[in-house]
């Protein structure tokens, strides 16, 4: 028995099955985001304390036009169908392939790189203080780490002040560990650990290794979801947006290979199935067009 | 919706992005001073451009298909 409508639009919703259905999924995905930027909202202004300059403006950039590249090349892989072009409809599927795998491997890139990047907070603010003093010299250290904090957490638009009981270190650890915390290191039995302190705010010259004793430090985290609020809702939507590019690349790339099948059963079914595809992969590519400012930029 | 008229959202969104991207940039340069906020502000200005000019020639290329 043939189901009714897989090809031509119902004449009473205009709408072939397909479309229908990728709609009400698509609701449930603006349900699913919406609840996440909303929580990101709440967590923000909720917070006493909140972080800029975590992450690469030049690298998010860079992503965010290789997903409008691939909004352009899987709009024009469907008119290659509308248009009875076969040639031209792989050229642009496979690009638009690409994009997600560039999109995904720059994305894994940045998330190694965050969880090999420390923060390390001190027993007290004296400690705090010794440390600073090692790592960017006796007369600039104390006013090198208020810089870090101030610039930061943007303390020139906020009502907080700076503490020096809640300042951190940031830096990296010998041989870029990922996910190395206190308790790890405890286990190891080190009683001292080697760090490299990222350089001062505004200048590309980190200083050198410190060493640094293990009873002197309160807690130690890479840039992981438990560092702090703002990366536990960094990596909860990131993430969650990086796994529907792969599950939209995996759906794109089975219409790419299966496509010559397709073509000699029936080529309108592929043009819908196609045109279904990239409406998810539309709202996938807006869901970034929104997240980059928030995450990035604000 | 079509993939058509969501497209057409989709690089409305993209355009307003790129221009206040780069309009954002280029404020942070004149405090900044930083030659990559001028960079970054300056290409996404010229991508808001692009984006544009992309967005009639795709109007143009897909009339006679439904907005549907």
């Amino acid at each position: 028995m043939e189901i009714p409508y897989a090809v031509k639009p119902r004449p009473d919703t205009g709408l072939y099955n397909a479309k229908l259905g990728i709609w009400l999924f698509l609701a449930s995905e603006v349900m699913l985001f919406g609840g996440l930027f909303s929580s990101y909202i709440l967590l923000r202004v909720g917070a006493d304390l909140w972080p800029h300059g975590m992450v690469s403006i030049p690298v998010g950039t860079f992503n965010t036009f290789v997903l409008i590249a691939s909004s352009v090349t899987v709009v024009m892989s469907w008119a290659s169908l509308k248009l009875g072009r076969l040639g031209d409809f792989k050229k642009y599927m496979a690009l638009t392939i690409a994009c997600a795998l560039g999109f995904l491997g720059v994305k894994s890139f940045e998330y190694h790189a965050k969880f090999t990047h420390y923060d390390v907070w001190f027993k007290d603010a004296a400690t705090a203080e010794k440390y600073f003093k090692a790592a960017y010299g006796e007369e600039k250290g104390v006013e090198a780490a208020r810089k870090l904090f101030v610039e930061r957490f943007h303390l020139h638009n906020t009502k907080a002040v700076y503490e020096a009981n809640q300042v951190q270190l940031p830096g990296h650890l010998e041989g870029n560990p990922l996910f190395a915390t206190h308790r790890s290191l405890a286990s190891a039995k080190k009683e001292t650990f080697q760090f490299t302190p990222d350089a001062p705010f505004g200048t590309h010259d980190h200083p050198k290794p410190i060493e640094v004793k293990l009873s002197d430090v309160e807690r130690l985290s890479a840039y992981v979801p438990k560092h702090s609020t703002y990366f536990a809702i960094y990596f909860t939507i990131t993430a969650l947006h990086g796994l529907h590019v792969l599950g939209g690349a995996i759906v794109l790339a089975y219409f790419l290979f299966t496509a010559n099948t397709w073509w000699k059963k029936n080529p309108e079914q592929l043009a819908n199935r196609v045109e279904v595809g990239g409406l998810f992969w539309h709202f996938v590519d807006l869901v970034w067009i929104f997240l980059f400012p928030i995450i990035y930029l604000l | 919706m079509s993939l058509k008229a969501f497209h057409i959202l989709f690089i409305t969104a993209s355009v307003l992005l790129s221009f206040w991207f780069g309009w954002f940039e280029l404020s942070t340069y004149s405090d900044s001073k930083a030659a990559m906020n001028l960079w970054l502000g300056i290409g996404s200005c010229v991508a808001g451009v692009a984006l544009v000019a992309y967005g009639i020639y795709f109007l143009k290329k897909l009339k006679n298909i439904s907005y549907l």
